[in-house]
């Protein structure tokens, strides 16, 4: 059963201003979990997540769509403490990388069932 | 030309690191790194009986010396054990590194025996974590690991090491550097020159010191800064200690359980001067009435501190004894008389009452009674309960380093292994634990460490056969509901100890407890003490959770002339 409905439902939230974070990170397995815990702990909703290496393949870079908060800046500083996060920056919500990206996201899957029907 | 295992690696590289005590228990997982532990003629294994045990042994270690140490176990279980004394490493900010056993490389995600994701679990209780997937790789993550737990705003790092990496042959040309703190971050002098004219300006300026200042050992140059410029300080239950309680300018712990004089003078401030405090809770009471009339100029090595939960006028990035010092020559000297003269008449129109003070069989009296047998030398640990807040008000704080409690965490459990560390890391020195009878129990066996080690620490256990701070909440707040905080079972302390093979002296019926304690802390090593406690006691004043500070349940002086 369904515990509780996903923020993304809340119009609250999804009618707010959003921002575009630009994390560099060390390439490494645990860093998506360092970085998504993050937030995830102070239900602070991730509205899109990219993440590639680097073309040296040592770093990352992970961009980050999130809703503009009064927190924002405060979740900003403690990411920047995560040892494996080498540098963040901030972007207004209309940085192209979300842009082109919506057009894999417009439609729902086929009527197939999901695993939450089951 | 260098050929070692994995395990010999990490302890050639504790050793070159200056470790020379540490603590753990063997498992499954970790025995290839307990083996070449065996062959280390410098470092000192401590085994401990629960590795939560360890894991404070390795803190009360780090809190005296204020370098990372080490603890170790083994994985799964041995992993979940330490996983509170890391927490709570997290949240005091203790240096510390824990090596834990994983199992082989291979197996990892198989649901293998004694395997736990210890990596995924440790996340958001450590500074920093690694699972490490080669012996070479131990080469650059210890020094990073040490690096990391001992620069700025010190924290646990949590290293997981699996079985084959251990036993993983490398060849390599030199050992690396050992691992070294970063430097403290520069501050702007721009702001520091702001900072001092907003102090040079203010009429009634306060200081506000937390356990960053004693991390940073600040206490000297605060207690400088406080003379100079009259300016008293409140500290937080970690920054006890930071300016001695003895001292005038001195108002004591804040928040929670103060003096009611000490959370009033802060109402009245207009500069609270913040450094090395994070206003928790705890410390700041219902944050929006807290310091009402105050601008703030918030000190920190930690910058997501400044501006998270209060915002600060200034706020200065960096290590507090720089910042003092720098700051010292800035601030004016200032009488400030008519600020310290309010100081004083709130001090006597609400002081602090301690009932029973001068009886040995209250717990006030007990406090004083054992303080008054020790020197500013000695170091005080504590449980958490009734009894932590009793001596975190009555004891004299007399320096820096000398008190060790867990606050942010708030770990039963944490005062006896503590104070084991605590005498390792001070050998000489007399160290006390202040426990309660619940607490007492959440790391008993330790008691066996402790003699085994022939630790010089004395445990005074206060027995109210209860959980004394939670039936205090149940009577103030639950409607007088006491319930699942009394003991039916009464437990002989004097004879567990005895099993245990450690001294024990029971202050029930004694008629002379100043001898009994004067013996207890005078032979060396360890020692239980048993003091009787009225379970009717209560901690005033007292700031019901949520509450503003100024609205303090207990403590006036008619109580006191009544009782
Ligand atoms: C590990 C842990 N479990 C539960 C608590 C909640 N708690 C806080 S104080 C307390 C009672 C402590 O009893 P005791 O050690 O006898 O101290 P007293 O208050 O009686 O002096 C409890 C259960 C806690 N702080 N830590
Ligand atoms: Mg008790």
């Amino acid at each position: 059963m369904p515990a509780q409905m996903p923020d993304a439902i809340d119009p609250s939230r999804a009618a707010g201003r959003r921002a575009v974070l630009e994390l560099t990170v060390n390439n490494h397995p645990g860093v998506m979990s360092h970085v998504c815990g993050l937030f995830a702990r102070r239900a602070y909703n991730v509205e899109g997540i990219l993440c590639m290496p680097l073309p040296e393949g040592r770093l990352s870079r992970i961009w980050l769509l999130v809703n503009e908060e009064a927190r924002l800046e405060q979740i900003i500083r403690q990411t920047m403490k995560l040892e494996d996060v080498v540098r963040v920056e901030r972007h207004a919500a209309d940085h192209e990388v979300f842009v082109h990206l919506e057009e894999f996201f417009g439609v729902a899957l086929p009527s197939e069932g999901t695993a939450a029907d089951n | 030309m260098h050929r070692k295992t994995g395990a010999e690696i990490i302890v050639g590289l504790l050793e070159r690191q200056g470790v020379r005590a540490l603590a753990g228990i063997p498992g499954g997982m970790n025995l290839p790194l307990y083996d070449a532990l065996s062959h280390s003629q410098m470092i000192r294994h401590i085994l401990a009986r629960h590795e939560q045990g360890a894991g404070f042994i390795a803190q009360g270690m780090a809190r005296i010396s204020g370098r990372p140490e080490v603890c170790l176990a083994t994985s799964g279980p041995g992993a979940t054990n330490i996983i509170t004394a890391v927490a709570d490493a997290k949240l005091d900010s203790v240096p510390m590194v824990c090596i834990t056993g994983q199992v082989p490389l291979g197996m990892i995600g198989t649901d293998a025996f004694q395997e736990v994701d210890t990596y995924g679990m440790t996340i958001p209780i450590t500074k920093h974590n690694f699972l490490v997937r080669s012996a070479a790789e131990l080469l650059e993550v210890m020094p990073e690991a040490f690096r990391i737990a001992w620069s700025g705003r010190p924290g646990p790092v949590l290293v997981d090491v699996p079985k084959d990496v251990q036993n993983q042959m490398v060849e390599f040309d030199a050992w690396p550097e050992p691992g070294r703190p970063d430097r403290a971050p520069e501050f702007d002098h721009a702001d520091l020159q702001r900072a001092a004219a907003m102090i040079n300006a203010a009429q009634r300026p306060l200081f506000y010191l937390g356990g960053g200042a004693i991390q940073a050992n600040a206490g000297g140059v605060a207690t400088r800064l406080a003379e100079k410029a009259g300016i008293p300080a409140v500290m937080t239950l970690m920054g006890l200690g930071a300016i001695p309680s003895s001292h005038p300018r001195s108002l004591g712990m804040l928040g929670m359980h103060a003096a009611r004089h000490t959370n009033l003078a802060l109402e009245e401030c207009d500069l609270l001067i913040a450094a090395g405090v994070r206003f928790d809770d705890r410390a700041t009471g219902r944050l929006a009435q807290f310091c009402p009339k105050a601008k703030i100029i918030h000190i920190d090595i930690d910058l997501s501190e400044i501006d998270k939960l209060r915002i600060a006028q200034i706020g200065i990035i960096g290590n507090v004894c720089d910042v003092f010092r720098a700051l010292f020559p800035l601030v004016d000297a200032l009488p400030r008389t008519e600020w310290l003269e309010r100081i004083e008449e709130l001090r006597r129109t609400h002081p602090m009452v301690m009932p029973g003070s001068d009886d040995p069989s209250t717990p006030y009296g007990l406090i004083r009674l054992a303080a008054s047998l020790l020197d500013e030398e000695a170091i005080i640990t504590t449980d958490v309960g009734q009894h932590q807040m009793w001596t975190a008000q009555a004891y004299p704080h007399r320096r820096p380093r000398r008190w060790l409690t867990s606050g942010g965490l708030g770990t039963m459990g944490f005062g006896l292994p503590a104070a084991i560390g605590a005498s390792f890391a001070a050998p000489g020195r007399t160290v006390v634990s202040f426990s309660g009878d619940g607490s007492i129990m959440m790391n008993l066996q330790e008691l066996a460490t402790a003699v085994e080690e022939g630790a010089n620490v004395k445990v005074i256990v206060m027995n109210n056969n209860t959980l004394g701070l939670v039936r205090q909440q149940q009577d103030l707040f639950y409607g007088q509901r006491v319930f699942a905080s009394r003991f039916r079972n009464r437990v002989d302390f004097v004879r567990i100890a005895e099993g245990f093979g450690m001294r024990a002296y029971d202050l029930a019926d004694c008629a002379d407890p100043a001898d009994l304690l004067e013996r207890a802390f005078h032979e060396p090593g360890p020692c239980l003490v048993h003091a009787p406690i009225d379970a009717a006691e209560t901690v005033y004043p007292m700031v019901p959770p949520g509450a503003a500070n100024r609205d303090m349940i207990g403590g006036e002086t008619h109580a006191c002339a009544n009782a």
